[in-house]
């Protein structure tokens, strides 16, 4: 290179560096966790054994009493002790409360037209009852999708894949390929906004909303292509150390541990509690009768 | 494990759908422990015979004629004996951390699992990457997963390594140390090693034996010096289009960024340069496009780079600089496809003019018909652009966009298929074609509705000599037909062969790039404290 360019890279405003590191959240799946509790820790076959019985506690009854206990045990006790990022939480998944909402309000207008008129506006009358058989879905909704998000969010994909195979014995060879197809997916997210740009160098951006509608399937269909493509790389990778040859040993040991049968245990004590409230109440209305 | 020869007795492979077969008749032997650099022409079926020793040809694939023994068993009975390093730098890691990722193919071997963790640390060593067992893999360079697929393949005691350009897809600078790795990992196991690669420079001192590759079996056979001492075959070698040490690669434009013919290679040849004193510098031309203070970011992302740049027709503009420094940003902004972060990258009234017009000065602003015959840019990855099923509905598809003429959009396609020598492909399907005819369909696309800018992404890696010494001619052209270049670019010497002026990024450490807070100040506060700084001295007049 002449001499005249070796002073190329201008001292005007040079490169700083962000000290932001130091507040990263241990992990960030799909809610960052901000520290690492028994919960979190727990073993992924536990946690979804908790979840298992959290939901029979707010599915076999649809009443307000049951799925409200059970909401405000999950808001004030299970969130917390899972170590997520409460802000973060509602920030990224804004959307589940909403639609709790509206589920609720449909509720409310569809549901019987019991007890005294709150709210007439011709078509939409809401009810006394209505609106409480509408409260309890918005809070059921919200008490099934809370334990999901936790477990989801706190718990490693590798371990998750450890403990499926080696505890529940699913299938080494599907859980393994699923386990390595599933870090594609954030290739995946950076593929697609890829393929809009080189879109619209070639002369087909989406300019408008409709154009955006319209691209969706062409995009979807480019992104196939560079999945299959990906997934065939992938395969001969892992088929080239061995995967599928021979009887497989694990490093990695999935073990329970005593915070394992107090996560159960737990979940337990929450359905017990939301059960009986709504029993004392008297509004247990068990589903299916 | 110990090392295990490899032997070919009339070996080949047809893969399924295909008339011609990828490989045919070879006959060879490989002794145990013996370095091998395997080279040829693209499809000479290299990668195929690399496969089918790795075992990972499925039978269903193709057909297999003769014998091909690892040791004395058929590969696919050993798979797992001869470990397999691909190009892809990221299609290669299984799982999401660095010690599992090792692990990996230990555990699908039965390897104890006592044993594991002191293998992994072991073989981490060995390639250099001495990271923690539960470092995250995403985080790691280009360079550095390419180690750890080499540490997964070591870890496995492996007798017989083979290798498909590891460094095709990395920067020069990550090249030498992946290549001390895979030599560092191949001592230390004793296994017989089979690398493929077109850049021989990079191997030929550091293997016993080179083995070249035509459509009809072994061209040449013996130690490296012998076969690139060899005038006769040397040119056999270069008309395949590798790339041989010491190769003069060509100045076709003369500029303030020419290398002097000394020092590093490749050497600096060909056509006659002007000499400074003569005036020969080609006058820069108007500029057609200028950025100052432009903080550059991916959709949804925080700045990664504050650019200021001139582009100008008739010149070249290289952004060089550290992966992860913001120059495919930079290059996409500058190509008006992603917005800026702040301030705006603006069009010259010359680069305005004409059919469609846009009102705004800033291409991010443009409809994308506006785009199409102003500003042309070709991604990393050929792949992404295609959008049609032949070759030349491809082509045609951008002046049809602009809305050319059909006779007109019929001329101009027949004029690209000729002058990229695409002719005989013209109704193949674009996603069929080889890596250098995509890799110059996805440049004929880009000039297809002659705009006057021309951005380029990594126009040359992995391509070999062949397609370089094309692609580089081809942008000296549209530079003398008054066009601008600005090429993302790692390869010095595309940019010395362009004459093209340089546009240097800096690096900062990965805080800065992914720092939340950057998302959240103002665009103000964004360039002020954006990763990378880059200024555009432009050329100096002798």
């Amino acid at each position: 290179m002449s001499e005249a360019l070796t002073h190329s890279a201008g001292s005007a405003g040079r490169a700083r560096s962000f000290s932001g590191e130091a507040a990263a959240p241990v992990q960030d799946l799909l809610v960052p966790l901000r520290r690492q509790t028994p919960v979190s820790r727990a073993n992924p076959v536990a946690k979804l054994a908790a979840v298992v019985v959290l939901m029979l506690g707010v599915l076999l009854s649809i009443d307000l009493v049951s799925a409200g206990v059970m909401f405000a045990l999950l808001a004030v006790i299970a969130v917390p002790a899972s170590g997520l990022d409460v802000g973060a939480l509602i920030r990224r998944l804004w959307f589940l409360p909403v639609a709790a909402l509206l589920a609720g309000w449909a509720t409310a207008i569809m549901a019987e037209k019991t007890g005294a008129v709150l709210l007439d506006l011709g078509p939409y009358l809401v009810t006394t009852d209505s609106l409480s058989a509408g409260a309890a879905i918005t809070l059921r909704a919200l008490a099934l999708a809370l334990p999901g998000v936790c477990v989801a969010a706190t718990t490693d994909p590798t371990d998750l894949a450890d403990a499926l195979v080696q505890h529940l014995r699913l299938p080494e060879r599907f859980v393994l390929s699923a386990l390595a197809a599933a870090r594609l997916v954030t290739l995946f997210v950076e593929e697609w906004k890829t393929l809009v740009l080189a879109r619209r160098t070639r002369g087909i951006g989406a300019d408008s909303p409709l154009g955006r509608v319209r691209a969706l399937v062409p995009l979807a269909f480019a992104l196939l292509v560079q999945a299959i493509r990906r997934g065939t790389r992938l395969a001969m990778a892992m088929e080239g150390r061995g995967f599928g040859t021979r009887a497989r040993t694990w490093s990695r040991i999935s073990r329970f541990h005593a915070r394992d049968a107090w996560l159960v245990a737990g979940a337990c004590v929450f359905s017990a509690l939301s059960i009986g409230a709504a029993v004392v109440a008297g509004a247990w209305r068990l589903i299916l009768t | 494990m110990t090392a295990l020869p490899i032997t070919a007795r009339g070996f080949g492979w047809t893969h399924s759908g295909r008339a011609r077969p990828a490989l045919s008749g070879l006959d060879l032997r490989i002794e145990a422990g013996e370095r091998v650099l395997l080279a040829g022409a693209s499809g000479a079926g290299k990668s195929t015979l690399l496969h089918a020793i790795a075992g990972v040809l499925p039978e269903e694939s193709g057909d297999s004629r003769g014998s091909l023994l690892v040791g004395d068993a058929p590969p696919a009975a050993a798979r797992g004996v001869a470990g397999l390093v691909l190009q892809d730098p990221d299609s290669q890691v299984i799982l999401a951390r660095v010690g599992d990722d090792v692990a990996f193919g230990m555990e699908n071997l039965g390897v104890p699992a006592d044993r594991i963790p002191g293998r992994v640390r072991e073989a981490l060593e060995t390639v250099g990457l001495p990271v923690d067992a539960a470092h995250p893999t995403r985080a790691l360079s280009g360079g550095q997963k390419q180690r750890l697929a080499i540490a997964g393949v070591l870890a496995m005691d492996p007798g017989v390594i083979v290798l498909d350009e590891p460094t095709a897809n990395l920067d020069p600078a990550a090249v030498p140390a992946v290549r001390d790795a895979v030599l560092a990992a191949q001592a230390r196991s004793g296994a017989t090693m089979v690398v493929v690669e077109h850049r021989l420079e990079i191997w030929a001192d550091h293997v016993d034996r080179m083995i070249v590759l035509g459509t009809d079996g072994v061209v040449a056979d013996g130690a490296p010096e012998t076969v690139l001492g060899d005038a006769a075959l040397r040119s056999l070698l270069e008309g395949a289009g590798l790339w041989l040490p010491g190769t003069a690669v060509p100045c076709l434009r003369t500029g303030a960024g020419r290398a002097s013919g000394s020092g590093g290679a490749p050497a600096v040849s060909g056509r006659a340069v002007p000499g400074s004193g003569a005036g020969g510098l080609p006058s820069p031309g108007e500029v057609l496009l200028t950025a100052e203070e432009v903080a550059v970011a991916r959709t949804g992302g925080p700045p990664v780079a504050v650019v200021s740049a001139e582009v100008r027709s008739g010149r070249a503009l290289a952004l060089t600089g550290p992966n992860g420094a913001g120059k495919s940003t930079a290059a996409l902004t500058l190509a008006g496809l992603l917005p800026e972060a702040s301030g705006a990258a603006r069009a010259s009234e010359s680069l305005l003019a004409g059919p469609r017009r846009p009102r705004s000065a800033q291409p991010s602003r443009w409809r994308s018909r506006a785009l199409v015959t102003r500003i042309g840019m070709v991604f990393q990855e050929a792949e992404h652009q295609f959008l049609r099923h032949t070759v030349a509905d491809e082509l045609g598809f951008g002046p049809h966009r602009a809305g050319w003429a059909k006779s007109r959009i019929a001329e101009r396609v027949e004029e690209l298929l000729t002058r990229l020598r695409l002719t005989e492909l013209a109704q193949a399907h674009p996603q069929t074609l080889s890596g250098g005819e995509k890799r110059r369909l996805s440049v004929a696309c880009m000039l297809a509705a002659a705009p006057q800018v021309l951005v380029v992404d990594e126009p040359t890696f992995g391509q070999d000599a062949l397609t370089w010494r094309e692609l580089a001619a081809m942008f000296a052209e549209e530079l003398d037909g008054g066009r601008a270049v600005v090429a993302v670019t790692h390869d010095e010497a595309f940019a010395t062969a362009l004459g093209a002026d340089r546009l240097e990024f800096s690096a900062c450490g990965r805080g800065c790039a992914g720092d939340r807070s950057a998302q959240d100040g103002s665009a103000q506060d964004g360039s002020a404290r954006g990763g990378t700084a880059a200024r555009n001295e432009g050329t100096p007049h002798v």
